[in-house]
């Protein structure tokens, strides 16, 4: 292949890749701006939306749309029910101290980890893709699935926005972000607002794991991966903001595919991530966010 | 810890205590039947890890994710300088206690900018970067299947450290050292500082103490301390591998100073020796085991933070080093 289609190749490849990425970095992103925490266990989230996806997917005879569609509505549901008891069981119980709440946010990564491998195993399974239509391209044919990964991210990304930006309950959220005591002052219960945050995060990370479910194999340790790039987003776009989020999902995204495709992996992954801890020590705002308040 | 601690301060006590506990495992040494001996040689060492960590984290208060790569600076640099350059064992003890120190002051001196959750992040990435770092140069390193150290190059003078009896003392005497550097550092004016610090501080900045030279110098010893494990770990048992450059092994010092108290002298060796029991009796019946150590984690931090030897200490004994 020339230089040109190889490109675009590897462009595609880091869109598809951006789209998830992003997904689960405004969760992560979210729930580190509203309640002022670290939650390491939101790789887990991830693999658990993938898990239970497949799961779905195989409860549903025939039509593989049908098993997709189903996992796609329910996996999200049963994450976010999964988050919300783990945030009303330990981080409550905590007060969100931000250095016991990482501590058993480690601890609930490896509770998830370990049941997914005694319950769903240490193989990797797939769930068929909804449908399975290529569009030809003069140099190579490209899955239709693919592009329909990065509308559907679009599409969930817009809804958040929409529904932190124009509704009540965005008002809320973002009222308990800017302030919490003035929030509870003015009668709003932050505690369950802490709750549903913690839940909507983990939905975010499931639906971005069902999305990837088809075209990427379900691993109980496939976790990892998306906690890191999720951390690299989430502080290279300035921990917190969610504009800076999407924006450095994309370009670590894209450039993630872009050098996996021309040089080794390992090297990409330790220049990335050296270069995301310098950020951090020198410019603790991110690339694009602002000064902290 | 908050409020106005009154100490009562019994020194003869806490010397007498450690020599106790030292001596009583000089005498396991005869009881022990041979396989929970390995295991005592192997927790003796990872305990010197375990309280490297609790120097930065129990007595500083610098809550660190990645203190793996100390450990893996000593695993490394012993291991590799004997096994390519053919240095013996000393020259290699102390070429990993070097590498250590140096990694912990380049390290100190870029995270130490941050504090609480940034620094925490910025800690755990470093020691990405090391484990990354080591599978690139898998020419060197070995990589994932790391190499092991020959037999002949593990000799000390007269001391066969191949041998377990030698190598049981031989942990024991890295134990007993590693107990009276703790308690020499957290007993002197200095160290006193370094709790300060970890309780309040601005008012220890207030007070006109250079807090980032404190808190860099209690980086380098922990990260010192904790090479010496990595080193001894290597030439004591004579496997060197990436395994331990993962950030599992960031956590588990974390653990094992939490379980057994932080900010406690000898709460490193009990959380490390219970915690290595419960994953080694529990590897028998799942494969699943770090489950437990999950559960571990969350139950210490919701109901039992000060860990098993910091509440013997705020109930029983408040001269408890």
């Amino acid at each position: 292949m020339a230089f040109g289609p190889h490109l675009l190749l590897a462009v595609l490849e880091g869109l598809v890749s951006s789209a998830v990425l992003a997904l689960t970095a405004l969760g992560l992103s979210l729930v580190f701006g509203v309640m002022r925490i670290v939650n390491v266990a939101h790789g887990e989230f991830f693999m658990l939306g993938a898990v239970f996806a497949w799961w779905f997917s195989t409860m549903v005879a025939g039509d593989p749309a049908l098993g997709f569609l189903l996992a796609l509505v329910l996996a999200p549901l049963v994450v976010g029910a999964i988050a919300l008891v783990a945030e009303r069981l330990v981080l409550r119980r905590l007060n969100y101290d931000p250095e016991a709440t990482i501590v058993a946010t480690i601890g609930m990564l490896y509770i998830f980890e370990q049941l997914a491998l005694m319950f769903y195993g240490p193989e990797a399974r797939a769930v068929p893709a909804p449908f399975d239509f290529r569009i030809t391209l003069p140099w190579f044919g490209y899955s239709a699935y693919k592009l329909a990964i990065i509308a559907a991210s679009i599409l969930v990304m817009l809804a958040t926005w929409f529904v932190l930006t124009r509704t009540r309950i965005g008002l809320v959220m973002r009222a308990t972000q800017y302030d919490r005591e003035t929030a509870q002052a003015f009668g709003i219960p932050v505690d369950r607002v802490y709750a549903g945050v913690f839940a909507l995060g983990a939905m975010l990370a499931a639906i971005a794991a069902v999305l990837i479910v088809p075209i990427q194999q379900a691993h109980y340790l496939m976790g990892t991966d998306p906690l890191l790039l999720s951390f690299i987003v989430v502080i290279i776009g300035g921990l917190g903001s969610l504009r800076g989020t999407v924006v450095a999902a994309v370009l670590i995204g894209l450039s993630d595919g872009i050098i996996a495709v021309f040089f080794s992996p390992t090297l990409a992954k330790m220049l990335a991530t050296l270069f995301v801890a310098l950020v951090l020590v020198f410019r603790p705002q991110g690339l694009f966010g602002t000064t902290a308040r | 810890m908050s409020g106005p601690a009154v100490r009562n301060d019994r020194p003869m006590a806490a010397a007498l205590l450690h020599v106790a506990v030292v001596l009583v495992f000089v005498a396991l040494q005869y009881v022990l039947p041979d396989y929970h001996r390995a295991v005592f040689s192997r927790v003796l060492v990872l305990a010197v890890f375990a309280m490297g960590y609790n120097l930065a984290f129990g007595y500083t208060g610098l809550l660190s994710l990645g203190h793996a790569m100390f450990f893996c600076a000593g695993l490394y640099g012993a291991g590799m300088t004997m096994s390519m350059l053919g240095w013996n064992v000393a020259a290699g003890l102390v070429a990993g206690i070097v590498c250590g120190a140096a990694l912990a002051l380049v390290i100190g001196l870029l995270a130490l900018r941050t504090t609480g959750v940034a620094f925490m992040i910025v800690t755990l990435m470093f020691a990405q970067v090391l484990y990354l770092v080591i599978l690139y140069f898998n020419e060197y390193t070995g990589g994932d299947q790391g190499f092991s150290l020959r037999p002949a190059a593990r000799q000390l003078g007269p001391f066969d450290l191949t041998d377990p009896t030698t190598r049981y003392f031989a942990a024991l005497a890295l134990f007993a050292a590693a107990l009276a550097v703790t308690l020499a550092i957290v007993r002197s004016p200095r160290g006193r500082v370094l709790v300060a610090i970890r309780e309040n501080e601005d008012r220890v900045r207030m007070l006109g103490y250079n807090v980032f030279a404190a808190k860099l110098a209690a980086v380098v010893l922990s990260g010192a301390l904790c090479a010496a494990a990595g080193a001894t770990y290597a030439i004591l048992f004579g496997y060197v591998g990436a395994t331990f450059a993962t950030i599992q092994y960031s956590i588990l010092p974390l653990l094992w100073v939490l379980l057994g108290g932080a900010a406690t002298a000898l709460g490193p060796l009990v959380g490390t020796l219970f915690m290595y029991y419960v994953v080694d009796i529990t590897s028998n019946y799942t494969t699943a085991y770090l489950l437990f150590v999950g559960v571990a984690l969350i139950l210490l931090v919701l109901y039992f933070p000060k860990g098993v030897l910091g509440t013997v200490r705020e109930r029983w004994l408040p001269w408890l080093p």
